[in-house]
């Protein structure tokens, strides 16, 4: 039987093993190594090599494939003093990994270097680690990107159909700030489909109903209301509070031009949906990456091609759908992950259960985003619907 | 013979087809015998964005585009609903 002295040295033997100095050469690489710290969480807060993966020694073998997925990419593994790295090797080259070395002397003899340190400022507290431990566990969100919704700022146009499953799933996420601009009181109508709200929240401004709702799900989120029509003489000011992502759930055109306007000229992602009866659409408008809203149509259609004024109705699960994938888009462009629906229109039929897509291309003669923009302040428009059609 | 997808808001004037198949070898051809087929879309169809194979038009030929037996061609006219079903009224038929 050997002692864990023989164990290591034996095992010490059959691995790779480089000093500081040549890590710190791989570290500054144009492809440089992955950094992989098998340390426990209470030592990665410490301070850790800036960029490194974190993957305690206890869960190695299970998620190192999700953490790094490409057998062949030269991997150093480290610890305090060189140590538990030297087991990690070993058990990555079982695993198939075929370009792993230890970091002799650790993370000690990195520090005592003086070599690059991030020392995470703000970690998550214990509580909020446990709430959002299904994010935690997921290579695309992990600590930092919670920490990072945590610091966004998500403003809502609508606490509505669109608005309550977005606004819902945001605040459950933990998106730090949701700001909500709604002008409406709850009605009876509304309970059919808009979930923030609730029959003992009749008759109470929605923006009110719908930070209640927020606070009682996730106290980490500061709610900011605006409790007022959208208009040119406040968007401005509602934007000047500094928005990461606007999530536009508004019910009328004269909002949607407005909005989309003031997302390209405050440079700020917008994501679109919109619904009638069965069926939604989607997307997401990336001022100067993709289109806006105006690139797909320029004005609003004229007086004498107005809609009925007869009620359209909704299938009430059906902002469900369209709300939640704003959410999941928006959640995106918060982490900066994935592939946003920029340049492409989902459309979503629940009668058939379809999901299609078209593609949206920036128009270079759009009057808002285009090359030469025509329009550079906001148009109010007046809302409209034709008697006639009814 | 194609097949146009028609929007829920211009369902009102197909007699509430959710699909129509029409003639012809252009998009332009196509709504022409759409419109024919249902007098009530003429002066809808301007403002409403087509597709085919699941592309503007306007960045292929516009209403020359040709279109395929196979091709499915899709009528976007802006969605403005969101927060209120009430408010639905206010979508173009475009």
């Amino acid at each position: 039987m050997s002692s864990y002295r023989d164990l290591l040295e034996e095992t010490r033997q059959q691995i790779g093993e480089i000093d500081v100095k040549r890590a710190r050469e791989l570290y500054g690489d144009a492809v440089p190594a992955v950094f992989l710290d098998v340390r426990e969480r209470e030592e990665w807060d410490e301070g850790h090599i800036p960029g490194a993966v974190h993957l305690p020694r206890g869960w190695l073998e299970s998620r190192v494939e999700q953490a790094v997925g490409d057998r062949t990419r030269p991997i150093v593994a480290y610890c305090a003093a060189g140590n538990r790295s030297v087991f990690a090797a070993r058990t990555l080259e079982e695993l198939g990994y075929t370009d792993v070395v230890s970091l002799a002397g650790g993370i000690n003899d990195w520090k005592r270097h003086g070599y690059p340190l991030e020392v995470p400022t703000g970690g998550l507290a214990p509580e909020q680690r446990t709430r959002y431990s299904r994010h935690l566990l997921i290579p695309e969100v992990g600590e930092e990107g919670q920490l990072k919704l945590l610091q966004s700022r998500i403003l809502l146009i609508g606490a509505g159909g669109l608005g309550s499953p977005a606004a819902l799933y945001l605040a459950a996420a933990g998106v730090g700030t949701l700001g909500i601009v709604d002008a409406d009181v709850v009605d009876e109508t509304n309970l059919q489909r808009q979930v923030l709200h609730s029959t003992a929240s009749l008759g109470e401004p929605k923006v009110e109903s719908a930070e209640r709702t927020i606070r009682a799900l996730n106290p980490d989120v500061e709610v900011k209301t605006y409790k007022e029509l959208l208009t040119s003489e406040n968007i401005d000011r509602i934007l000047a509070d500094g928005w990461d992502v606007i999530v536009d759930g508004a019910d009328n055109f004269p909002t949607r031009y407005l909005v989309n306007d003031a997302a390209v000229w405050h440079d700020i992602p917008l994501v679109h949906g919109s619904i009638f009866r069965f069926e939604g659409q989607a997307t997401v408008f990336k001022p100067h990456e993709g289109p806006c809203y105006r690139c797909l149509f320029p004005n609003p259609p004229p007086p004498e091609l107005a809609p009925s004024c007869a009620e359209g109705g909704v299938l009430g699960v059906l902002p469900g759908v369209i709300g939640s994938l704003q959410a999941s888009e928006a959640i995106k462009l918060a982490l900066g992950i994935g592939e946003p629906l920029i340049g492409r229109l989902l459309l979503f039929d629940a009668l058939t259960t379809t999901f299609t897509e078209v593609a949206l291309r920036r128009d270079p003669d759009c009057p808002v985003c285009g090359d030469h923009p025509t329009i550079s302040e906001y148009i109010d428009y007046v809302e409209f619907c034709n008697p006639l059609h009814a | 013979m194609s097949v146009i997808r028609i929007p829920p808001t211009l369902r009102a004037q197909t007699g509430g087809e959710r699909e129509v198949i029409v003639e012809g070898e252009t998009v332009r051809d196509l709504l022409d015998d759409l419109t024919s087929r249902f007098p009530g879309l003429n002066g809808q169809l301007e403002y409403a964005n087509v597709y085919v194979g699941g592309e503007d038009i306007r960045t292929r030929d516009g209403y020359e585009t040709p279109v395929s037996e196979s091709d499915t061609v899709i009528l976007l006219p802006a969605m403005a609903g969101g927060s209120t079903a009430e408010n639905a009224a206010h979508f173009p038929r475009a």
